[in-house]
């Protein structure tokens, strides 16, 4: 017998190996053609160049019911990399904050902060979606509220609509743009916001070259402040810069810039749930640096803040981030269950819509399969490169 | 718990090794039980009661053919299938049949490959807007926030009037009935429409009914009937005629009260005597007994006696029959002879 | 000199107590919640945010009303006033717990297979616990499967027998090698159940002595506790398997490994149960059914292997290398080496990884409200809230359905913290 024979033993496990999974895959794809036939299926994606027919309710490109299937599957990629996108980051925040603070030495705060933690790791996240949906839309007013002389609500300062269907906030506009287009002129901005950037990188150089010499660093914090909003603030005032008020308007507000309830009932959902995560994450890293270190620190005479930014962070990153990337691809992988609150990210419409229109199951489930694997191999790269970039040297 | 797994590959290996293809019509009777694929709650369509005992108009179509297959109309397994699940689930083979309230149209029909038996309800999609807004029509509707629930023909049919009308609106798709219900309660959206039977049995669900108008315009037609699988005539007669036979019953005044006493002693009348078996060989050429009409009367009464219990003024939900009177009456309903 | 001494003490004075602001709750409160004006704007903030939310929830939850049959009714007994309506709780607690359809008169079912799997974990959760008590642990899923499902007791009872004769075989056979035993068990255990599976009459099921109930009529919390078990317990032999493969040498299966894990875990659950509820029936024979729980077991089952077998393998990656180096010295092979070294060490490190992996697949198995089976999340937003009766009470349903899970997971989260401390070899 082979298997008893070193040499030959690896190569007779993996060919038993490779004969078991060859007529696996025969069984299933035998299963599969003969099913397919008897129901008189075939696997075709031509129903993607088709009319999709059905209206979404947020669209960051052009689109209407005379779209076809593959654009209505575009708006709902896009739809999904905006809610992860604005969750991570509000995650982040929630995390951080509460990281740091379940570490303090008020000790209210940090048991009010493993109260939060606990809770929000343990109630699953589709029961947090819902909850929070229907804090959206039970307990805030309906647009039907704000009618009439003796109208049960009212916009906060005249600016915010809060509703039931979503929150209306100013939007703004360039009176007299110096471009005709209003995206050129927001490239603009964009633009001199980018040079500030690159401005306030020099200062701190600067900071730094001057620190060297002469042993003391120049403030630069007024100096930077600046750099950020001078010049962008003089830029809009030179193009006039106005906002469009939300206003009643038949049925619904119109005008403004509308963020709608579903967006907002996962965006904070996930942010908060995933925040608990975070949370642990950031308190496990910043455990995670040895007392000696901060002691050290201490010892060469830095001050406090300067410990938190020169020693303890750079080093408690090292631990933070990676886990931190596999909840940003948890934040998208669970926003998948826009489809319990009626968010048309890509489940609800190529895994949704499209799916009970057309009838291709097969087709849309592996096309949305394919999405999130390909979403996930590539925060998967960005992990692997920033591990290996911060690899302690070692034998 | 684990060992549901362990039984199930082991009755699997079993299993496809005795499977030979047979029809559905033996496959159901070897089984003594008929898969019947419904939805997860539509009052009035179908839907479990408190006790958890299946009810509804397209129950009754599923009881129908179990008691002239089996003889038996207790003998069903309801299968609550999703808009999305329904369609895998009959071409798959999961369900032997499909009854909820399923749109007959062309691409179902030839892309999907089911057979439609017939129309068990016509419908058509409607808007039903709290009393308080005072709108009339569907044309005062610019602008407006739209509940749809979501996976049927709605969407498409709300897409295509909005859009030949010119007016604009805002779609909020929604799963559930119960959502759809939430959100339309709590004013996030002003209208909701589905077809107008499903909203008559939802505004019945409602405190206080009499605060929603539903609309006087239909947009659609819906005509909602049960399914079969393509390619098994056998069985979509069988499915077929026992809904026809509900239709016949209720056109030759067969009733449940009086089929006793008509099964007995038969009739005057040759149709009656040739549904019930009197005369001829009907339930034979389907494959069948020749009582199969009578144990369908008995169970679940004609066509009227259902959608009056179901749908009717008996019900809850207090729908008129409207298109759904028989063709001598006014309506739509019409049996082919049976002969 | 003089023999006159200024005073000496000759005894201690006692040590006077500190003063009252260093000692005590007074010390205590000013150290933890006063100590600077940052901290004392903090606790500030948040005394006040806890007296918000207590100053809501308090009367709602004191008001509560337990014993009406609608909404309507209760909102009459309440007349206005804040009040939850614990009512729908207790009129449709059954089908909270067990779904609408299981028939009432078999509860007992489930409850002593609730019951008994107590006993069933208690051996493999906590260790001092005789070792013979794994005998019943092994009886058990054929036991829970019988109470749950009823029907035949012979089914069971030859997937039992397929396991005990595939032991036997493993036992006899594996003394010459493990790869014989190993092919050996499986034959032996396929070749009991194919033959059993013959024996066993068509109509065993019809006048057993448990009516059998169809796993489409599974619901309520009682169905999120079943897939959690099931899929938990299964998920881990295929899990430690993976992660073998993962760090195996051979080309193929390592890909085969790589590849399913990194497949798995790059989807969200919820395309996988997709896959179960449209996809995976056109994969099985024609003509054979496989009914939607035993495939949504399927997928949540491959979902957590993948996540476990990462967990077994971070396991593996933190034993010194040293620990292999001795067990190859020692002349054990593969087999041996890994059941008698690597893996008790491996498992023991990943042990709270892999309690964390089934604390968030419990919590996943909500999601099966979304392809239409009605576990308790699915029975509060489907039948429940569809309902005359109860068209409305979120709060009620939403706040209960958190309780539950958060008891649950809290609970094995707890134990995971007490396992670790248990755990813990290294002398800190």
């Amino acid at each position: 017998m082979l298997i008893y024979d070193t040499r030959y033993r690896s190569l007779t496990f993996q060919v038993i190996a490779a004969l078991v999974l060859a007529l696996s895959f025969w069984f299933l794809g035998n299963n599969l053609i003969q099913n397919l036939r008897a129901a008189g299926l075939n696997i075709s994606y031509s129903f993607l160049g088709e009319t999709s027919g059905y209206d979404i309710n947020q669209v960051l490109i052009d689109y209407d019911s005379r779209s076809t299937h593959l654009r209505a599957a575009i708006v709902g990629i896009l739809n999904t990399l905006l809610v992860a996108f604005f969750a991570c980051i509000t995650a982040t925040i929630f995390g951080v904050i509460a990281g740091v603070l379940r570490l303090s030495n008020n000790w209210l705060v940090a048991k009010v902060m493993s109260v939060y933690v606990e809770i929000f790791r343990n109630i699953p996240v589709l029961i947090w979606i819902i909850i929070i949906f229907t804090i959206m839309t039970a307990v805030l007013p309906g647009p039907r509220a704000f009618r009439g002389d003796n109208a049960t609500a009212s916009m906060v300062l005249d600016l915010f609509a809060f509703t039931n269907r979503g929150i209306y906030i100013p939007s703004p506009h360039f009176e007299s743009g110096l471009f005709d287009s209003a995206v050129q002129n927001w490239l603009l901005v964009i633009a001199f916001l980018v040079g500030s950037f690159f401005a306030t990188r020099r200062v701190s150089a600067w900071a730094t070259a001057k620190q060297e010499a002469t042993g003391v660093r120049p403030s630069t914090f007024w100096i930077n402040l600046a750099i950020w909003f001078v010049p962008v603030i003089l830029l809009m005032l030179i193009m006039g810069l106005s906002w469009e008020v939300p206003a009643l308007k038949g049925f619904n507000f119109a005008g403004g810039i509308k963020v709608g309830g579903p967006l907002i009932a996962l965006w904070f959902a996930l942010s908060i749930y995933t925040g608990a995560f975070i949370a642990e994450n950031v308190r496990a890293g910043i455990q995670a640096i040895s007392k000696g270190q901060t002691e050290a620190a201490s010892a060469l005479g830095l001050r406090p803040s300067r410990v938190m930014n020169l020693v303890v962070l750079p080093q408690a990153l090292r631990v933070i981030i990676p886990p931190l990337i596999s909840q940003y691809l948890n934040i998208t992988k669970n926003s998948s269950l826009a489809i319990a609150v009626g968010y048309a990210d890509i489940t609800a419409t190529l895994g949704g819509i499209t799916l009970n229109q057309t009838g291709r199951a097969i087709e849309c489930v592996l096309l949305l399969m394919l999405f999130y694997l390909t979403i996930s191999l590539l925060i998967s790269v960005v992990m692997n490169t920033y591990n290996n970039a911060v690899k302690l040297k070692e034998r | 718990m684990k060992k549901s797994v362990i039984y199930g590959a082991a009755t699997l290996a079993c299993m496809s090794a005795v499977a030979a293809t047979a029809g559905t019509l033996d496959d159901v009777k070897a089984r003594g039980k008929l898969n019947c694929g419904v939805t997860t709650g539509v009052v009035g369509f179908s839907a479990p009661n408190a006790e958890g005992v299946w009810e509804g108009f397209d129950v009754d179509v599923c009881r129908a053919v179990a008691a002239a297959v089996l003889g038996d109309s207790t003998a069903v397994e309801f299968v609550p299938t999703t808009p999305k699940t329904r369609f895998t689930a009959l071409s798959a083979g999961e369900i032997d049949m499909l009854s909820r309230v399923t749109t007959w149209t062309l691409s179902r029909d030839a892309d999907l490959k089911f057979t439609f038996v017939g129309v068990n309800y016509y419908d058509g999609q409607g808007f039903m807007v709290p009393q308080e807004l005072g709108v009339s029509s569907a044309k005062e509707l610019d602008g407006a926030t739209v509940c749809i629930q979501t996976g049927t023909t709605t969407e498409l049919n709300l897409a295509d009037f909005f859009r030949s009308n010119n007016i604009s609106y805002e779609p909020v798709p929604i799963e559930t009935v119960a959502e759809a219900q939430q959100q339309y309660i709590a004013g996030s959206c002003d209208v909701f429409t589905t077809d107008a039977s499903q909203l008559a049995s939802t505004r019945a669900t409602f405190e206080n009914p009499s605060d929603h108008v539903i609309l006087g315009d239909i947009i659609s037609k819906e005509p909602l009937g049960p399914t079969v699988r393509h390619g098994d005539d056998e069985w979509a007669d069988v499915v077929r005629w026992s809904y026809n036979a509900l239709v016949a019953a209720e056109e030759l005044g067969v009733t449940s009260a009086n089929i006793g006493t008509l099964a007995e002693s038969g009739s005057d009348n040759p149709e009656i005597n040739r549904l019930l078996g009197k005369e001829g060989s009907m339930g034979e050429m389907l494959g069948l007994d020749a009582d199969w009409a009578v144990r369908i009367i008995s169970a679940v009464g004609n066509y009227g006696e259902s959608f009056e219990r179901n749908l009717g003024s008996q019900s809850a939900i207090g729908l008129a029959r409207g298109l759904n009177a028989l063709w001598t009456e006014g309506g739509l309903q019409y049996s082919p002879p049976v002969r | 000199m003089s023999t006159e001494l200024a005073f000496v003490r000759t005894e201690q004075i006692p040590p006077s107590p500190p003063p009252s602001s260093a000692i005590g709750p007074k010390k205590w409160i000013k150290d933890n919640l006063f100590s600077s004006i940052p901290n004392t704007i903090l606790t500030i903030v948040t005394i006040w945010l806890i007296y918000t939310v207590l100053m809501v929830v308090v009367p709602w939850m004191a008001n509560g009303v337990w014993n009406t049959s609608s909404l309507t009714e209760c909102r009459e007994v309440l007349q206005g006033k804040t009040g939850a309506c614990f009512s729908v709780l207790s009129e449709r607690w059954n089908q909270i717990l067990y779904g609408f359809k299981y028939p009432v008169d078999s509860y007992w079912r489930p409850n002593t297979a609730l019951i008994l799997l107590a006993f069933a974990a208690a051996p493999v959760m906590f260790f001092d616990l005789p070792r013979k008590m794994l005998i019943f642990t092994a009886i058990y899923p054929f036991l829970a499967y019988w109470l749950i499902w009823g029907g035949t007791i012979l089914g069971p009872l030859v997937a039992l027998l397929g396991f005990v004769a595939g032991g036997f075989a493993f036992m006899r056979l594996s003394f010459k090698s493990f790869a014989a035993g190993f092919f050996g068990a499986i034959i032996a255990a396929f070749a009991v159940w194919i033959i059993g599976g013959g024996l066993i009459p068509e109509t065993a099921s019809e006048n057993s002595l448990l009516a059998a109930v169809p796993s489409r009529d599974l619901g309520g919390f009682m169905l999120n506790l079943m897939l959690g078990v099931t899929c938990v317990s299964l998920s881990l032999p295929l899990g430690i398997a993976l992660a073998l493969g993962r760090q195996s040498n051979m080309p193929l299966i390592k890909g085969i490994s790589v590849v399913f894990i990194e497949f798995v875990r790059g989807v969200p659950l919820i395309t996988l149960l997709f896959v179960a509820s449209v996809m995976l029936a056109y994969f099985f024979p024609p003509d054979s059914t496989v009914d939607l729980f035993l495939r949504v077991v399927i997928m949540i089952t491959m979902f957590s292997a993948a996540y476990i077998a990462e967990v077994i393998r971070g396991g593996l990656a933190a034993l010194p290398k040293g620990q292999y180096e001795a067990a190859d010295s020692l002349g054990l092979d593969y087999p041996q080496a890994m059941r008698l070294i690597i893996l008790p060490q491996a498992l023991k490190i990943s042990i709270p990884g892999i309690v964390n992996v089934a604390v968030g697949l419990f919590k996943d198995t909500t999601l099966v409200s979304v392809i239409s089976m009605f576990d308790l999340v699915g029975m509060i937003r489907g039948p429940i809230l569809a309902s005359t009766e109860w068209n409305g009470v979120y709060w009620e349903l939403l706040g209960f359905a958190a309780f539950l899970f958060f008891v649950v997971c809290y609970g094995i989260s707890q134990y995971s913290q007490w396992l670790e401390r248990r755990l813990a070899t290294d002398h800190r």
